[in-house]
């Protein structure tokens, strides 16, 4: 009899709200929390250590950590981004689970490391990056694949709509990872952005490089965003957004721009200051 | 040995060129129907394809192997060439192809040729060569008549003339064909057209064609078209002189399986093309009795010498990665200066012609994938850029400011404790530019963001600042 209700245990866990219990054995986590979000999206960064506590985790965060190296890198700078990934390899050496609240900088490991590594010629910076590639996690990534939870317990009574972002997209292929996790939000009303995989026209350098097509494909985006008459644009990148923000503010069309950690983070006590 | 490519060596840098082109409202909107129209027919037939992936990586491995060997093969084709009837021709660069040429029409007193779409020859600027000798070339392919009719530049690898649309069209047939009464629909702009091109087809006895792939084992050519100007060109003169890079080659007949699937679904969103034309040689009492290739290196063979690079060579030139190209949908082919425009444009130009000539275009791009998810023979476009902009730094072509800022960022990156200074400092510095909690005006190489974006002030306290505050505070 009891083997009947094997196949509706997952159901039964997840409605007496165990499933995060279940699940999600407390993971000690290392934050890299990225130069820019350090910088200019502290918020950011606030988010995902209320998020990650939440659910019952530790957070670690290493003072001694910089920048991945992707401007740089990007950029044709490739010989000042090896420095940095030297010391992003030292820094992260120990941490068994890293959280990066940032596509593009996950894409930049993922993708460019190990090409980076073989041009340094040095087979311990090899052997450093193979180590380090299976312990990083893009912020959705660490919640759905490693901690197994898409109901993070947060509460955001506002219409929300979601740039997929072209990294997220096309290198880490997150799929709809961020969406399931958007969709538990209690109270928010997910909006499918028309166009959503067009890229804003960020593009690191390219946005000042290039800044009559960046500004073309950034109208693009906009009119997309507008048209869902959705109160919030979000994405798992910060860079996109501080774009997309940056057209939306000098529009003054008051649509705000709030990283996935920041909803994620919301409870009936409020949003993350 | 000199190597050009179309007008890339004088055409204005990628960002000037763009600027004109993105507040162009009928191009721009020209650029995006067509653009919009092409690729969501490649994506319905490209999901009919089971294995497409499978394609994808045959078509790549066949071309990587081919460029591994490519002096066997291309003597394997000559050889396989020769013995059906053809001549082959070695061209090292575009003046050399072009003299190659000319000098093959004159041997035959011709003073017209008619020509099937090439655009290796708009690679060599053959058509002002063609006409400085005093021989007059007709584009056959509706599109490229349209761009030559019109004076202009192909803005499009597959089709040259997207930029334009029937109204316009409509004007320059009007105009040049001496039609008055032309009527806009588009049947009347193709009987136009058709007319106009019927009487060079039966007149002109040399035409001029490029070539999809070249077979190494039967010394054979394969042209795809969708007109059927090509059969034309191809079947009636009685010298047909075809122009191809040395990379069009493939090593054997039923590597076409592959490519003939990859190639019309990616660049028109056709199942098959409606003209696929083979042939060997010369045959008696058929087809051209004369038959000649030319073989053209152009700078392909430093393309080859780079090992991070190399695959650009794998193009098949079906412009699907134009079409799916965010930065060419809004500025069409016109800004990257060269016939190979958006983004396998923008990493082929400045490889087959000096960087300092290009170096603009492989910042041509928000790098944000969609060429390389489309590209049938997975050529990692992305990352093609990212390395030729190394090369474009490494050459010394960025600009003195942009060095200085690298330089500088990439010092105060190197340890937390320059990085925190660095971020006070920016907080200092933001103040005057701050106003009601919004930046509106940077200066500098900043004033580029704020042109058209607000910028959101950095916040008083880093994360790393909070953090430090926070492990000091007693928790519960």
């Amino acid at each position: 009899m009891a083997w009947a209700l094997v196949p509706a245990a997952p159901r039964l866990i997840s409605a007496l709200g165990l499933r995060r219990l279940v699940l999600s054995r407390p993971v000690h986590i290392s934050l890299f929390i990225t130069c820019y979000n350090d910088t200019l999206f502290p918020r950011t960064g606030r988010a995902v250590v209320a998020v990650l506590e939440r659910l019952g985790h530790t957070i670690e965060f290493r003072q001694a950590q910089t920048c991945c190296g992707q401007m740089h890198y990007n950029t044709g700078y490739q010989a000042e981004a090896m420095p940095l990934m030297r010391h992003f390899l030292e820094v992260f050496r120990d941490d068994e689970t890293i959280c990066i609240p940032s596509s593009s900088c996950v894409a930049m490991i993922r993708d460019h490391y190990p090409k980076m590594a073989a041009a340094s010629g040095d087979s311990a910076v090899a052997r450093a990056v193979e180590k380090l590639l299976p312990r990083i996690f893009e912020f959705s990534e660490l919640l759905v694949d490693k901690l197994g939870v898409i109901d993070v317990g947060a509460f955001f009574p506002h219409s929300v709509t979601l740039h997929p972002s072209c990294h997220s997209l096309r290198s880490l292929h997150l799929g709809d990872k961020p969406e399931r996790l958007l969709k538990q939000v209690r109270g928010l009303t997910l909006i499918d952005l028309p166009e959503a995989t067009e890229c804003c026209g960020f593009g690191g350098t390219f946005a000042i490089k290039n800044v009559e097509v960046s500004a073309a494909m950034l109208s693009d985006k906009l009119r997309c965003v507008l048209g869902t008459r959705a109160e919030v644009c979000t994405a798992a990148d910060n860079s996109c957004l501080m774009h997309i923000w940056g057209g939306l503010s000098r529009q003054r069309t008051g649509v705000r721009c709030l990283h996935l950690a920041e909803i994620l983070a919301s409870t009936e006590a409020g949003e993350v200051s | 040995m000199s190597v050009r490519v179309g007008e890339a060596a004088t055409a204005p840098e990628f960002p000037v060129a763009a600027k004109k082109l993105v507040s162009n409202a009928q191009i721009r909107q020209n650029v995006r129907r067509a653009t919009d129209i092409i690729r969501n027919k490649r994506a319905r037939v490209v999901e009919e394809v089971d294995d497409w992936e499978q394609l994808r990586r045959a078509g790549h491995e066949i071309k990587e192997h081919v460029l591994r060997h490519l002096d066997f093969y291309l003597q394997q084709f000559e050889a396989a060439c020769t013995r059906a009837g053809g001549v082959v021709h070695w061209a090292s660069d575009a003046a050399e192809a072009n003299r190659i040429i000319v000098d093959l029409i004159r041997a035959h007193e011709a003073t017209e040729v008619i020509k099937v779409k090439t655009m290796t020859s708009d690679e060599i600027r053959l058509n002002p060569a063609l006409q400085a000798a005093g021989i007059t070339p007709y584009e056959t392919d509706l599109a490229d008549l349209i761009v030559q009719l019109g004076e202009d530049q192909p803005s499009h690898i597959v089709v040259p003339a997207l930029h334009r649309n029937r109204m316009e069209i409509r004007r320059i047939f009007s105009e040049k064909m001496n039609l008055p009464e032309l009527g806009y629909e588009p049947e009347d702009l193709t009987a136009a057209a058709r007319a106009y091109l019927r009487e060079k087809f039966l007149r002109v006895p040399i035409a001029i064609s490029g070539g999809n792939f070249a077979i190494a084992e039967t010394g054979s050519v394969c042209v795809v078209e969708s007109e059927g100007n090509g059969r034309m060109c191809l079947s009636l003169p009685r010298v047909l002189i075809t122009l191809i890079g040395i990379e069009k080659i493939i090593p054997k007949f039923r590597d076409l399986e592959v490519f003939l699937q990859l190639l019309p679904r990616s660049a028109t969103g056709e199942r098959m093309n409606p003209y696929n034309s083979i042939w060997t040689g010369v045959s008696p009492g058929s087809g051209p009795r004369e038959f000649h290739v030319v073989l053209l290196d152009n700078g392909r063979t430093n393309v080859l010498a780079d090992d991070f690079s190399r695959e650009t060579l794998d193009c098949i030139r079906c412009g699907a990665c134009l079409n799916a190209c965010p930065v060419y949908r809004q500025t069409g082919g016109h800004a990257y200066g060269s016939v190979y425009a958006g983004p396998i444009g923008a990493i082929l130009t400045p490889q087959l012609q000096a960087m300092q000539h290009s170096q603009s275009l492989p910042y041509a791009s928000s790098l944000c994938g969609a060429c390389y998810e489309v590209c049938p023979v997975k050529i990692n476009i992305p990352e093609i850029l990212v390395h030729l902009r190394g090369r474009v730094v490494e050459e010394g072509h960025a600009p003195i400011v942009e060095r200085l800022a690298m330089k500088a960022a990439g010092y105060a990156l190197e340890t937390p404790e320059r990085l925190s200074l660095a971020q006070k400092a920016a907080r200092i510095a933001q103040i005057p530019f701050t106003h009601d909690g919004v930046i509106r005006r940077l200066p500098g190489m900043l004033a580029g963001w704020t042109a058209v974006r607000d910028l959101a002030p950095i916040p008083k306290q880093s994360f790393r600042e909070w953090w430090a505050k926070r492990q000091k505070e007693p928790r519960l």
